[in-house]
């Protein structure tokens, strides 16, 4: 089998900006074939964000630590100058953000914006770059194209700042996406077309995709495999119809528990996970989840669990797998 | 047995001049809520959904006093609310509103025990008994006194601070309380435990809610009736049953095919509706829906569709439900007059 | 079935906190920051030196002698000179910080409390009040703030007391902008539209909750004033228009002793070097809280 494109081994980050040093990111492992999907799913606080953008190389330098290998297309991206950085972003590599108002230039019409960046990174006329920027627009669907190429970003509405911006990440044909809970600010009508969009694109240009979410509903709508993240650790991680259909990690099960669908009963509670996440700063020496976790025994708390492959298909962080079995889809309603 | 509706409101409508002209000359205005007519009855959840722009927020505000309605009327309990201070004091008494920020909607420099005690003390209550009042409303929320009253808000996670938010909502004793966009700013883990507890307050204190958010999910989990905003407008309005499994207004209905799947094997293939919302300043005439509507005909753009009865308890302002609409689907009028 | 999920309504469980005050937070950050202290202290030495100038100042500051005019820095009997009168520079620095300091804390606590009243006014109640109150200050902004002093001056007569009046004046409108633009930023924050929703009337609600939360920047910001008020005081003394002679001023200091710049440059700057160190020592105790002040959740 073929080496993944992207492939995430051992990746720690730490911000030592404050007074304690906080470790957003703890060993995670992950690998990203060409043309597959990924969601990392996980809460405000679990690293998700920090591990898309690490790969990049974007957290601050100074007050960042960053720890074990990033590697890209067979090239490492810890050992990357600064030239082969700044080709390495956007060439190979792209990111599109929750708020394309801020990732976008307000002062530069997005026509402009995307021929920059193709001419940035390939030696081809205005007019040139002009044609692709407008062939992109039609790509992400951008009705009349011509027009709005001379638009400055707050004269869109927000569907369309962000489908601008996934032709700007798009400008100089990268390998990887990486998107960073781009529906989250959208209104659900909205945001259905720009998940269908990316799967469309993702397609079309076989593109790798690294969807990072708090949402399971859009992460099962774009990925092939989920990883969830709790604690700056990929908890459990496997196909989107596993992860979905027989999770085994304790925090994954509780998290498709405490959702509210349609298909429960009226008036009924949630089984809401009690507790709240562990603080960053103060790690404990065990499994993270394990203050929040009526299956923890002592090991739990004392030993850091290894990812095992469980026999439902997803490989989950825990000790305790052999209480988790649950039937196929019962979680979701099924 | 027909329930006395607590809330009424009636032609509720809300302009915002968008820029003030110094001589003369109207300016643009957004239309946020434009004629709204509901009833809030007690000790329902009444569910509002819809997309940005459609007023929700502002509906919310309103129903609060907190802004001044353009025109429209809101009664409560039999009695209309007037823009005078007594029948507003006595009227914010029981009606009671939650945020969506919840580190916003704290005063940074009050404990939270003091805000809490605020509103109380503010109607006259003796400090020690808003004070005790507090503590209880703390354990209440699951807060324990001894260790939270006297915190400052940054030192509460979102979580917490929302349980400080109702606290200090129920401080007042209120029958009502508005929830705007409650649970939305958090985490799924913790937006299970603080939907739980609001079930739990409902209960014990005989509330009644409006629960206005953007997950139709949570929605439809909590409410018993929902109602639709599109653009300042209700487009349905009914029992959650209904709306949610029987939606007959179609924005409702790509509003609901609009929620992502969670089954892998079964994911949404077609995007169910075209185009961003448009802006409220200059709303489209006839049905305010009917630029993105799939089944928009000549009368769509020309008259503005009712909020029509559609079947008991359930209201949908479309041409295709109202009989002799000129619509090409709405049911014939001889048949829905011998129905009536 | 998986048990993996405690009983539903748990609380989040969290290590206890010790609550602490927002000020003493913002105490314990100015201590720990160089800056601040090294600022801070000069500030305390010059407001000592000042308020104990009668017992610290070595010789009489009004006392002169011919013979000894315009000694230089070091001299016996004049540690730091004399100046054109033969006056003890050093008791006359001593003496003059009581004026200096006084016209330059002086106004800007006046229009501290005049220019917060009116902004927090206009901020709160918004609308026409806010247009009116804010476009009248606007009508003292058309001037340059030295001017303005020096015309207000000029037109109230010289004297101490009628230059702090104009600088009172001249200080209003910048306070009370920054009071409305914090109170207006303040106004539209979700808690004091919950406390409007719990039945408050204005006044309450400014009381409790926006007084606390403007003060501060408004102090922070009339902080960096008050240097900015000790070179306007000195400007109006340098004119004739501040403290009369033969009382010692810092700036009046200055003014008299320009003429001596070819012959003792050290001595006439002596005045200059103190308005240096104690406005600089304003602005970076400033700084120093304005960053200290800026506590993020």
């Amino acid at each position: 089998m073929a080496d993944p494109y992207l492939r995430l081994d051992q990746l720690e980050v730490t911000f030592t900006g404050g007074r304690s040093p906080v470790r957003a990111v703890n060993g995670v492992d992950l690998t990203v074939d060409s043309g597959e999907t990924v969601a990392l799913i996980g809460e405000s606080g679990s690293g998700k964000s920090v591990t898309l953008r690490a790969i990049l190389r974007l957290n601050p330098e100074k007050k960042t630590r960053i720890g074990g290998k990033v590697t890209v297309g067979g090239r490492d991206v810890m050992g990357l100058g600064n030239k082969a950085l700044a080709q390495f972003r956007g060439g190979e590599v792209a990111m599109i953000f929750q708020e394309p108002l801020l990732a976008l230039d307000p002062v530069y019409t997005l026509g402009d914006q995307i021929t920059e960046a193709i001419r940035r990174h390939e030696p081809i006329s205005k007019a040139d770059a002009r044609k692709r920027a407008l062939s992109l627009f039609e790509r992400v669907r951008i009705p009349s194209p011509e027009r709005r190429l001379d638009t400055y970003p707050h004269e869109m509405s927000g569907g369309m700042r962000q489908r601008a911006m996934i032709a700007l990440a798009l400008a100089c044909n990268p390998k990887v996406l990486l998107a960073d809970e781009p529906t989250t600010a959208l209104d659900a009508t909205v945001q259905i077309q720009i998940l269908l969009l990316l799967r469309e694109l993702q397609r079309e240009f076989g593109l790798s995709i690294i969807f990072v979410t708090h949402d399971l509903g859009a992460a099962v709508e774009v990925a092939d495999r989920i990883a969830v993240m709790y604690a700056g650790r990929i908890v459990e991680e496997g196909s989107a119809r596993d992860i979905i259909h027989t999770p085994r990690h304790p925090y994954t099960i509780g998290l498709l528990k405490s959702r509210a669908h349609g298909a429960m009963t009226k008036g009924r509670r949630l089984d809401a996970i009690a507790g709240s996440p562990p603080d960053l700063a103060d790690l404990p020496k065990g499994c993270a989840f394990a203050a929040r976790c009526t299956l923890a025994t002592d090991p739990c708390r004392q030993t850091q669990p290894e990812l095992i492959q469980t026999e439902t298909g997803t490989r989950a962080r825990c000790l305790r797998t052999d209480q988790t079995l649950t039937r196929p889809g019962e979680l979701v309603g099924a | 047995m027909s329930r006395q509706p607590l809330l009424q409101v009636r032609g509720l409508k809300k302009h915002f001049p968008l820029e003030r002209k110094l001589f003369g000359g109207a300016g643009k205005t957004v239309h946020a809520v434009d004629g709204v007519d509901f009833d809030v009855l007690e000790g329902e959840t009444l569910g509002v959904v819809g997309e940005s722009g459609c007023g929700k927020s502002t509906t919310a505000r309103l129903l609060m006093h907190l802004i001044d309605p353009t025109i429209g009327t809101i009664v409560f309990d039999g009695a209309p609310v007037e823009n005078t201070r007594l029948s507003l004091r006595n009227y914010r008494r029981r009606v009671q509103m939650v945020f969506q920020d919840s580190y916003s909607s704290l005063n940074p420099r009050l404990t939270i025990e003091a805000s809490i005690a605020f509103g109380p003390e503010v109607h006259g209550t003796p400090k020690k008994e808003a004070l005790a009042r507090t503590h209880d409303l703390l354990e209440r929320v699951g807060l324990e006194p001894a260790r939270f009253a006297e915190r400052y808000p940054h030192e509460l996670s979102g979580g917490q601070r929302q349980r400080v938010n109702i606290a200090r909502a129920l401080a007042l004793q209120p029958k009502v309380i508005i929830l705007d966009e409650a649970v939305s700013a958090l985490d799924k883990s913790v937006e299970a435990q603080v939907l739980n507890l609001l079930l739990d307050l409902k209960e014990e204190f005989g509330l009644t809610y409006v629960f206005i958010s953007h997950d139709l999910n949570v929605v439809q989990f909590v409410s018993d009736r929902v109602m639709v905003m599109y653009l300042g407008k209700i487009a349905e309005l009914g029992r959650s049953e209904t709306v949610f499994g029987n939606a007959r207004h179609p924005y409702s209905t790509a509003l609901l095919s609009s929620m992502p799947s969670i089954d892998p094997d079964n994911r949404t293939q077609h995007v169910p509706l075209a185009g961003d919302p448009p802006n409220p300043i200059d709303p489209p005439a006839g049905c305010r829906f009917h630029t993105r509507c799939a089944h928009a005909e000549t009368v769509c753009s020309l008259t503005e569709p009712p909020l029509a009865q559609v079947e008991p308890d359930h209201q949908a302002a479309c041409h295709m439900g109202v009989a002799g609409s000129g619509h090409s689907r709405a049911p014939e009028a001889r048949t829905a007059a011998a129905a009536e | 079935m998986a048990q993996a999920v405690l009983p539903p309504g748990e609380i989040e469980v969290e290590a206890p906190v010790k609550a602490q005050g927002y000020w003493s937070t913002v105490w314990q950050r100015l201590r720990r920051d160089p800056v601040a202290i090294g600022a801070g202290t000069v500030l305390l030495l010059l407001f000592g030196m000042a308020i104990f100038a009668p017992w610290v100042a070595p010789a009489d500051p009004l006392q002169g002698s011919m013979i000894d005019r315009l000694k230089p820095i070091g001299t016996e009997g004049y540690p730091l000179g004399a100046d054109e009168l033969g006056r003890d520079m050093l008791s006359r620095l001593i003496w003059g910080a009581r004026f200096s300091l006084l016209m330059g804390v002086t106004p800007v606590v006046f229009a501290f409390f005049i220019g917060s009243t009116i902004g927090i006014i206009a901020g709160y109640a918004g609308g026409i009040t806010n247009s009116v109150i804010m476009r009248t200050i606007d009508v003292f902004y058309a001037f340059p703030s030295v001017l303005l002093a020096v015309a207000l001056s000029g037109a109230l007569g010289a004297g101490f007391g009628n230059a702090l009046l104009s600088l009172t004046v001249v200080f209003v409108p910048p306070i009370a902008r920054i009071a409305e633009s914090v109170t207006t930023q303040l106004r539209s924050r979700d808690f004091v539209e919950a406390a409007r929703a719990s039945g408050a009337g204005a006044l309450t609600i400014i009381r409790v909750h926006v007084l606390g939360n403007v003060l501060g920047p408004i102090f922070v910001y009339a902080t960096s004033l008050i240097s900015v008020s000790m070179i306007l005081a000195s400007g109006l003394s340098f004119l004739g228009l501040g403290v009369r002679p033969p009382a010692a001023e810092w700036g009046l200091m200055l003014n008299t002793l320009r003429t001596a710049i070819y012959v003792q440059p050290w001595v006439a700057a002596l005045p200059g070097v103190m308005i240096f160190a104690t406005s600089i020592s304003f602005n970076l105790l400033s700084d120093s809280l304005r960053s200290a002040m800026d506590i993020k959740t």
